[in-house]
């Protein structure tokens, strides 16, 4: 079984506006990233997965669970997500609490999520913030303490929202680590990001969001190569990409060390 | 004529032990687009603060040294009369968005009412901007119903519409997509050849290597370096500062590929590509 069927999917926030337009998609365990231009309905679309929003026509399932019959704190069981503004996520008054926050609410005991909160802590290298306030921080730990919060629920499902954003090169090293971490133990990972150096290093497969509609899904091989879908949906490709594109090599390169290994083959 | 000069600026937050600028120097041209890069926590955001006068007349604390903007004092003159010079675009729009105003087309207004803009010129500015940024059609939606990166192109619509002589922008591209942050650095770039000074942090590093004309390195409340991207990006200890140079650099790094009259290895898509098909030409 699928752990997400999602069927002629649409959704509206005003009456003759349509975010999404009817989209059919099942993820089970691929690491999936979703891409598309500002507006295109993907942070929408993730809402409706986990059940904070509900269709206005269609169904989404979760491990079978139709999303409009189960409650969100039901849901929140099988699938953790990180919001893209940390703002969004945060109200507790120390960071612990805010981690522990979401591991308590799904049931575990007081020593599992406390257990739990700081291996996730030590894992965003935030060991040394437990009893700060997370307003005191900067925003990129902000970030990096939603992702721990989700980490620490330890759901089957985990939603990255931007993940990236703010984060600087050891930020973005340790999140992508995650990521890999996570879909090696099985989970199901979809990320949303606009970085597509990073969507080409963490997914096995890339959904192009466009207007509501998915206008293309598959490997990532794949998606990057087709550099006009990805230019009308407000896309580019991964930055190697593009220049070994320039340089007329055929194959779709999506990190320099593939291109270098591949070079040094050619002579 | 220098816009920007910054002489032994120390700083620390209140409450804090540590000093958050530990003594930083640096002069800037007017017209120079400036790229602010470096690891989370280095400084890049306080001295930001520092430049509009956020710090210290908003953030109180320990100060010491000397800030001038536009020939303005930061420390003998008040947030409002720098904002005539100088306006932020900060990293979260949420922190900048007034919410004293229903519609996008009244937010860009507030900045312009404030300072006292007569409405023939308000109007030519406000359309102006929602063009550049490409914010026509949501110009009548409440700025709390957009998309974070619509919310952040009207940050920055709403700064540029107030045409201050410097221009800080903390991270503006972070939350827009690919050809959305390519269009405001291309937005950004064009007001710097008008004159108007750039201050702008970023993680983006391929476009801060394409567009800055030079690039600020911090680290732990210091300038490391204050060169042109192509030496700051053939530095070795880069990551060592949460810093890994443009893939371009790095590929042709690998390569031994190097511009022959600089001796410098390229830092954009444009100049690596150049730079190794003239390579395969030579070698064949």
């Amino acid at each position: 079984m699928n752990r997400i069927e999602v069927k002629n999917l649409r959704f509206s926030y005003r009456r003759g506006e349509e975010i999404l337009k009817g989209m059919d998609l099942t993820f089970d365990s691929e690491s999936t990233a979703i891409i598309g231009q500002n507006g295109a309905g993907k942070t929408t679309f993730v809402k409706l997965l986990k059940g904070l929003l509900k269709p206005t026509e269609g169904d989404i399932f979760i491990k079978g669970k139709n999303t409009t019959e189960v409650t969100v704190a039901k849901l929140a069981k099988e699938i953790g997500m990180v919001f893209q503004n940390p703002n969004d996520q945060i109200f507790k008054s120390k960071v612990i609490d805010e981690v522990m926050f979401g591991p308590l609410n799904i049931g575990q005991g007081m020593e599992e999520a406390k257990g739990n909160s700081l291996k996730a802590l030590e894992l965003m290298e935030l060991s040394d913030k437990v009893d700060e306030n997370p307003y005191d921080l900067s925003l990129s730990e902000r970030k990096l303490i939603t992702i721990a919060s989700i980490l620490a629920m330890d759901t089957d499902i985990v939603i990255f929202d931007e993940p990236t954003i703010s984060q600087d090169y050891f930020g973005k090293i340790r999140i992508k680590n995650i990521v890999k971490e996570l879909a090696a133990r099985g989970k199901l990972v979809i990320t949303i990001a606009h970085d597509m150096d990073f969507v080409a290093e963490i997914s096995e497969r890339v959904i192009v969001l466009n207007k509501g509609e998915v206008i293309l899904d598959g490997s990532a091989e794949e998606v990057f190569l087709r550099d006009d879908i990805l230019k009308s949906a407000y896309l580019e490709q991964p930055n190697i990409t593009q220049l070994c594109k320039r340089l007329g090599y055929d194959r779709t390169f999506l990190a320099l060390k593939e291109f270098l290994d591949y070079r040094l083959a050619e002579n | 004529m220098k816009k920007i000069i910054v002489e032994n600026l120390k700083y620390r937050y209140p409450l804090s032990e540590n000093l958050a600028l530990k003594g930083i120097s640096f002069e800037v041209e007017g017209g120079e687009f400036i790229g602010i890069i470096g690891r989370n926590l280095a400084g890049k955001s306080t001295l930001c603060q520092a430049l509009v006068g956020l710090v210290p007349h908003f953030y109180k604390g320990a100060y010491s040294g000397n800030v001038e903007i536009s020939g303005m004092n930061v420390l003998e003159n008040n947030i409002s009369e720098l904002s005539k010079k100088i306006g932020i675009v900060f990293q979260n729009p949420f922190t900048q968005i007034t919410a004293a105003k229903l519609t996008v087309y009244e937010e860009i207004a507030f900045g312009l009412e404030n300072m006292g803009i007569e409405i023939k010129e308000t109007i030519r500015r406000i359309e102006y901007v929602l063009h550049l940024l490409d914010l026509e059609k949501y110009k009548d939606r409440n700025p709390f119903e957009l998309s974070g990166g619509q919310m952040q192109r009207l940050a920055i619509a709403s700064i540029i519409a107030m045409k201050p002589e410097i221009i800080v922008l903390d991270e503006p591209t972070s939350q827009l997509d690919p050809q959305g942050s390519e269009e405001v650095f291309k937005a950004i770039q064009s007001l710097s050849r008008e004159g108007i000074t750039i201050m702008m942090v970023e993680q983006k590093i391929e476009k801060i290597a394409q567009y800055a004309d030079r690039v600020m390195l911090m680290s732990d409340g210091e300038v490391v370096d204050f060169d042109v991207p192509q030496k700051i990006f053939l530095r070795d200890d880069l990551l060592n500062y949460g810093v890994q140079a443009p893939v371009f650099t790095r590929v042709c790094r690998s390569l031994n590929i190097k511009n022959k009259n600089t001796g410098l290895y390229p830092v954009t898509l444009d100049e690596a590509y150049e730079l190794m098909v003239r390579h395969e030409q030579n070698r064949s």
